[in-house]
């Protein structure tokens, strides 16, 4: 089935639109609406915002490939980013990695089996003051300790 | 001397102090803006914006009145003003605070910046990542616009302003200025070749000044006073580096955190009386003074500065955690000021491990359009593995040095000499180090990041996954 926005998103993109002098520029926000939606960027998603901005399907694909927050394949329902970069590292992002990936049973990069989990590295998160930390969806969790991590990742299976 | 000020951070921690209500009653909010449109000319304002000496506060140190002023009305095409709030480099944390705390004063600027630069338009450009802070700016432009301060004639004058919030995608160098506009413009974010320069082809194909947020967001504030009187609030106005901004100190000290400073500091205040001192109450080691870019700084050097001339002249000989930091004087150090956030290392972190962590975030975010870059932040990964695994070689680490120095001055942006220079600094400074992981095979193993006893798991539970493995 072709892929369609709902309609409040269908209201965001006429918004958006209104934005900038060309529909061009509308791609990469209306590509986060679309993946908000429906979960990662399909062809089918591709398609769609190549004809509703008038743009090649190549253009658009060739920004989903640029840019590491389009996912390119299904993933879980929760995302979990560990920051691995330096100044989190001094404060223990490599004990915090291996905690997350004990606890969840995968490795950085994986899936939890049901689904609900994808973990991920990523690279400095502008939370180096408050490290280290956890990017889980859309929110950050800073000062972490494995006590907070615990309730963070029970929170995640409830 | 430490002077502590706060002109962007007095509504931080305030009851609501993101909203229009609070930044009008405890920060003059509007006022500056209002005084700009309704009494001076285009002209004016930048001839005063000069006199801020605002030095650019995305790292490379420009000063905001001088780029201001290249820009040319053009007789068809608009202009833009596009802030820069990508804020990926890393140990920079700054920015955030200002759009979640106050974005009022950065919506402010804008008005200021666009009348000034001859836009109507402002965008700001924040990574996808700070979802918070986008919804406080968005929230502000509401305000800003329910109350026509943004609209078709703020404070009465017949000069359209308005602001826009446009995300990225995660990508670092979408923080370089070419590739943020290319990535506003809706394509793969690609640096561009400079010339032409953005005051000449900008967003598209228009004249745009790309500034950080922090620049346009402490403007308000040096109007209100004066951009002169603003400028002396620094320890170093007279070699133009004006009044106050955001310093972040992270890494190994007590208390990490953003505070705003007349500019200035020594590197021994920001580490003891901003940060509280060293973790555990070691040594101090190394610091990065401005973001992973800027080469590292050894606690234990002294300044090189015997010629007269020299703006570090007065310092010959003394430690540098004694100079004050601004942007000339960090590069008379030998490094760069960078993002004004330093990194602190204690005794003991390995510059190996510190080294191949960087040079990780490198190869990762190369965009890959020029093969120095490319493949040279590959090589720089694959021996420092190879050093901490404890099968380098002598010959690697001279490998190491001109893989780095091929890719200084080769590539189209920034972003490579971002790879080289640091991994330069690391290998200079601590040679014996590097010399050591050569001939002691096991030290790569024994190597950390963290303070003992101040890291993430508490001390015992360390001991026991170590027992463990
Ligand atoms: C690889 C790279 C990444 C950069 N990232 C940022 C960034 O995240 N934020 C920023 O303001 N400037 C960044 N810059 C600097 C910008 O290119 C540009 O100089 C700056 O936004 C200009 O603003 P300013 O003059 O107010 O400092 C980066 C530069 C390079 C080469
Ligand atoms: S220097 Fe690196 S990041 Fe910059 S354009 Fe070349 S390959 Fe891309
Ligand atoms: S290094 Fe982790 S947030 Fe900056």
């Amino acid at each position: 089935m072709p892929f369609e926005l709902s309609p409040d998103r269908e209201k965001k993109l006429t918004d958006l639109l209104g934005r900038y002098p060309t529909k061009m520029a509308a791609c990469i926000p209306l590509l986060h609406l679309c993946q908000e939606q429906n979960g990662w960027v399909s062809e089918d998603v591709v398609a769609f915002v190549s004809e509703r901005l008038e743009l090649p399907p190549a253009h658009v694909q060739g920004v989903v490939t640029f840019y590491s927050l389009f996912n390119q394949k299904p993933v879980g329902k929760h995302q979990l980013w560990v920051c691995r970069t330096l100044p989190c590292a001094l404060r223990g992002a490599g004990e915090l990695l291996h905690y997350c990936e004990h606890k969840l049973g995968i490795h950085a990069g994986e899936t939890t089996a049901d689904g609900k989990i994808t973990l991920r590295t990523a690279e400095c998160l502008a939370s180096c003051g408050t490290a280290p930390m956890i990017q889980v969806d859309k929110t950050y969790h800073e000062n972490l300790t494995p006590e907070k991590v615990d309730k963070i990742l029970d929170d995640l299976r409830r | 001397m430490l002077k502590h000020t706060n002109y962007l951070t007095k509504v931080y921690g305030v009851k609501d102090g993101h909203t229009l209500a609070v930044y009008e009653r405890e920060a003059q909010g509007y006022q500056a803006a209002k005084k700009v449109l309704t009494s001076m000319t285009r002209e004016q304002v930048v001839d005063e914006a000069k006199k801020a000496n605002i030095r650019g506060r995305g790292g490379a140190g420009f000063p905001m009145g001088v780029k201001w002023s290249f820009m040319r009305p053009h007789a068809t095409k608009p202009a833009y003003l596009v802030l820069n709030a990508d804020e990926g480099e890393p140990g920079t944390h700054k920015d955030r605070t200002l759009m979640e705390e106050n974005p009022h004063s950065v919506i402010e600027g804008c008005i200021i910046g666009c009348y000034g630069i001859g836009a109507h338009v402002a965008y700001i450009y924040v990574r996808d990542e700070l979802h918070l802070s986008k919804a406080r700016l968005e929230a502000a432009i509401e305000e800003a616009r329910a109350k026509g301060y943004l609209g078709k004639t703020p404070f009465g004058k017949a000069y359209p302003v308005d602001v826009h919030v446009h995300t990225g995608a995660g990508a670092y160098i979408c923080g370089e200025e070419t590739s943020l506009l290319n990535s506003l413009e809706g394509r793969r974010g690609e640096p561009r070749l400079k010339p032409p320069f953005p005051a000449q082809v900008g967003a598209f194909g228009c004249p745009t000044t790309v500034n950080n947020l922090e620049t346009i967001g402490i403007v308000p504030s040096a109007f209100l006073m004066g951009c002169e009187e603003f400028s002396k609030l620094s320890a170093l106005h007279a070699i133009n580096d004006g009044g106050v901004r955001l310093y972040g100190v992270n890494g190994h000290v007590k208390k990490p955190c953003v505070v705003e400073l007349a500019v200035g500091p020594t590197l021994r205040e920001l580490v003891y009386d901003v940060g509280g001192g060293v973790l555990g109450d070691k040594p101090l080691w190394a610091i990065i003074p401005g973001g992973s870019s800027t080469p590292v700084l050894r606690a234990d050097e002294l300044v090189h500065a015997p010629d007269e001339k020299s703006p570090l002249h007065e310092y010959h000989g003394k430690s540098i955690l004694d100079v004050p930091l601004g942007v000339d004087t960090a590069r008379g150090l030998g490094t760069m000021l960078g993002t004004c956030c330093i990194t602190v290392m204690a005794e003991g972190t390995s510059p190996v491990a510190a080294m191949q962590n960087l040079m990780q975030f490198y190869r990762h975010e190369s965009c890959g359009q020029c093969t120095p870059c490319r493949e040279g932040s590959g090589w720089l990964v694959r021996i420092c593995d190879k050093l901490m695994a404890g099968t380098a070689t002598m010959a690697e680490l001279d490998t190491l040095h001109s893989v780095a120095n091929n890719i200084m001055g080769n590539t189209i942006c920034a972003f490579g000499e971002g790879t080289a220079m640091p991994a330069l600094g690391f290998l200079k400074k601590f040679r014996k180090d590097f010399e050591a992981y050569v001939r002691d095979s096991q030290a790569g193993k024994r190597a950390t990041l963290v303070v003992e006893g101040e890291s993430f798991l508490p001390p015992s539970a360390n001991a026991g996954a170590q027992a463990a493995e």
